[in-house]
């Protein structure tokens, strides 16, 4: 290197930034679409005896594009997750799926972390790694609160579009698709910026069987709270679980005759529930 | 001393969105309740004659923020408007409408506020002078009561659920500079598609008709968009029909799609698995047609006709009509 004109230099590391993007996908395990959520007795929580623990269906959307963007352009995708020892199966299959390196955070201290607590612990994880473009999912359903992808882009400082559902990337910027209500909205953002998916982006691969061979010997930090810097600041908190609403028996129409039974069904909106 | 309860308003192109008066009025029952005022911020261009319109629903103060950068509605620019006139006063709870841009909006603001928020929560009260949340989770197989121990208490509210009621208050206009700094704008809207059917979103819809597999094929849903006309419904789909092909995944019910709960839910050949019933299973009155009398949909249904829905759809949108004429 010493002996290269300083401008040759520049133009190297330039032409490499460009060809290289610094990628990180965010993955939270979640239940299984399919598990029945019982709540504990005592309304502490929901009962996780018998449930299937998977990788949230809109990061499959966020590392499936990262993994796009990396076949494209050249770079590096490194997944990262928050969470128990069972975590690191969903850091694996990401891994699978052709990620290259993870990062687990792993501390008791932030069992019921809130979506800011969550963010922050992404965040001093993930700042060190200057990545270009990090995805998330537009939100975990477990909690449902879609929060975590715009709090991290905003400690980060870098923007973030939400609920993406195509993303072009050109250089220095990309350009998103995203759905309001009544309309889709195309926005620009410069980079490093923070997409948060949507189901429609891609179509996520599975991970194939090299895949997971590969996956098992790629390295993963392990990271806790200390070793983040982060001291964990829980405000918002569940203080109770409970079933929904039980639903009162319902009403089969009887009958033969389609026209008749229609014919009930909408005087019984009409004239009982009152909602026609 | 923290105090007060705000809200930030949402308009589109020059009008305030139904949400902001749902929001509004259940501030104004919050603020009622800890003696405290309501006030409201505003964003946008050329705006401030909404101000009025806000007072009508029980605000007693509305901050304007009227600036060209506000306009179309970016994320980085509203959050840095609404997050600089929230740490100037310090109010005790800050709703929004969980809608897109609220959802957006709100979540931004917990990172630049440092604070706590319940999405979509479907019921706000004040319990020992602090904010009692109720949200679904797990898209509604279960709820969480939720507090926050920091300020502001941040929710966002579903649509639909709050009712908007008007109890005219001064809604004195106090204009504040945004003070937005060019160089941290980042993002920019460059294209907006309109969807011109002028169909209202599933997610603020009062009735949904939706069909699933059961319904064979694209050509077939005009039966039920018909039926949808005649009770001024938003037509939505179980997944089998989006991922068919047959409908846009925007109109996809469940918990990976909109998570809705209309006043009335029509499931046309819909089974009811449960990531279907997870989405919907909180509408008011649900309606189940489905030839399969085994059909779990009938499990949560409050009405259910065990039949071919292409002869009872047809006859149910004839009977409306006469009923509704
Ligand atoms: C990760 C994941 C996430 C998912 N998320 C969602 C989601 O968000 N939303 C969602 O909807 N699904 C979701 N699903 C899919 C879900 O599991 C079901 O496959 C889907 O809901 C089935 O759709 P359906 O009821 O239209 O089709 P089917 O289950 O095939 O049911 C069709 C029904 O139509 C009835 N039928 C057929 N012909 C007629 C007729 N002529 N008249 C009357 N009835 C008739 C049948 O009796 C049957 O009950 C998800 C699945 C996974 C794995
Ligand atoms: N514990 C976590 N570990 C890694 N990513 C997370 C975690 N929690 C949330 N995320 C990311 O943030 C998105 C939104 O989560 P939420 O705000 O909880 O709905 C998820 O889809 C993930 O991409």
């Amino acid at each position: 290197m010493r002996g290269r004109p300083i401008g040759a230099l520049n133009e190297a590391r330039i032409r490499k930034k460009e060809e290289n993007v610094n990628i990180v996908a965010c993955v939270k395990q979640v239940p299984d679409t399919e598990a029945q959520i019982k709540v504990k007795a005592d309304g502490s929580g929901i009962e996780e005896g018998g449930i299937k623990w998977v990788m949230n269906p809109y990061d499959e959307y966020g590392v499936e594009e990262a993994l796009r963007l990396k076949e494209k352009k050249g770079g590096e995708v490194t997944v990262v997750s928050l969470g128990p020892a069972r975590v690191i199966e969903t850091i694996r299959t990401a891994l699978a799926m052709g990620a290259d390196k993870g990062i687990h955070i792993q501390d008791a201290a932030f069992d019921n972390a809130d979506a800011y607590t969550t963010a922050l612990a992404l965040a001093a994880a993930i700042k060190p790694l200057n990545a270009d473009i990090i995805f998330c999912g537009q939100r975990a359903i477990d909690g449902d609160q879609g929060q975590v992808g715009a709090i991290l882009a905003d400690m980060l400082d870098i923007p973030h579009v939400a609920v993406v559902t195509k993303l072009e990337y050109t250089d220095g910027a990309i350009k998103a698709t995203r759905p309001i209500e009544g309309a889709q909205i195309l926005i620009e953002a410069k980079l490093p910026c923070l997409i948060t998916a949507q189901k429609g982006l891609n179509e996520p691969r599975y991970a194939s069987l090299p895949g997971i061979m590969k996956a098992k010997k790629k390295p993963v930090d392990v990271k806790n709270a200390a070793s983040l810097g982060v001291t964990p600041s829980v405000n918002m908190k569940v203080v109770k679980f409970t079933p929904p609403p039980a639903r009162a028996a319902g009403k089969i129409i009887g009958g033969d005759d389609p026209a008749l039974k229609a014919k009930e069904l909408a005087r019984l909106l009409r004239e009982e529930a009152k909602v026609i | 001393m923290a105090n007060g309860v705000w809200i930030i308003a949402e308009q589109r192109d020059g009008a305030l969105r139904k949400i902001s008066f749902e929001i509004a009025s259940t501030a104004r029952k919050l603020a009622d309740e800890l003696g405290q005022q309501v006030c409201a911020v505003l964003l946008g261009s050329g705006i401030e004659g909404l101000a009025a319109e806000l007072a009508k629903y029980g605000v007693d103060k509305v901050f304007v923020a009227d600036d060209p950068a506000l306009e179309p509605y970016t994320t980085d620019a509203h959050a840095a408007a609404a997050a600089k006139i929230i740490k100037e006063n310090d109010p005790a709870i800050l709703l929004l409408g969980a809608s897109t841009q609220g959802r957006d909006l709100s979540a931004r603001l917990v990172g630049k506020l440092a604070t706590g928020m319940g999405t979509d929560c479907v019921d706000a009260k004040i319990v020992d002078g602090k904010l009692l949340l109720k949200r679904p989770m797990y898209a509604g197989k279960c709820f969480g009561e939720v507090t926050i121990s920091s300020f502001p208490q941040m929710a966002t509210l579903r649509p639909n659920v709050f009712p908007a009621v008007e109890n005219p208050k001064a809604g004195e206009v106090v204009k504040f500079d945004p003070a937005l700094d060019p160089a941290k704008l980042k993002t920019k809207v460059v294209e907006v598609q309109k969807d011109t059917s002028g169909k209202v979103d599933l997610t603020e819809a009062n009735i949904i008709v939706s069909g699933g597999r059961g319904m064979k094929g694209p050509e077939n849903y005009p039966l039920i968009e018909e039926l949808a006309a005649v009770l001024g419904a938003t037509v939505g789909a179980s997944r089998a029909a989006v991922d068919a092909g047959w409908r846009p995944q925007s109109d996809q019910v469940g918990q990976t799609g909109k998570i809705v709960s209309p006043n009335l839910y029509i499931a046309c050949g819909i089974s009811g698995a449960i990531q279907h019933l997870a989405g919907m299973g909180s509408s008011k009155v649900i309606v189940a047609i489905n030839k399969d009398p085994e059909a779990p949909i009938f499990a949560k249904a409050d009405y259910g006709v065990v039949d071919d829905l292409f002869k009872v759809v047809p006859e149910l949108t004839k009977a409306c009509k006469e009923l509704l004429a």
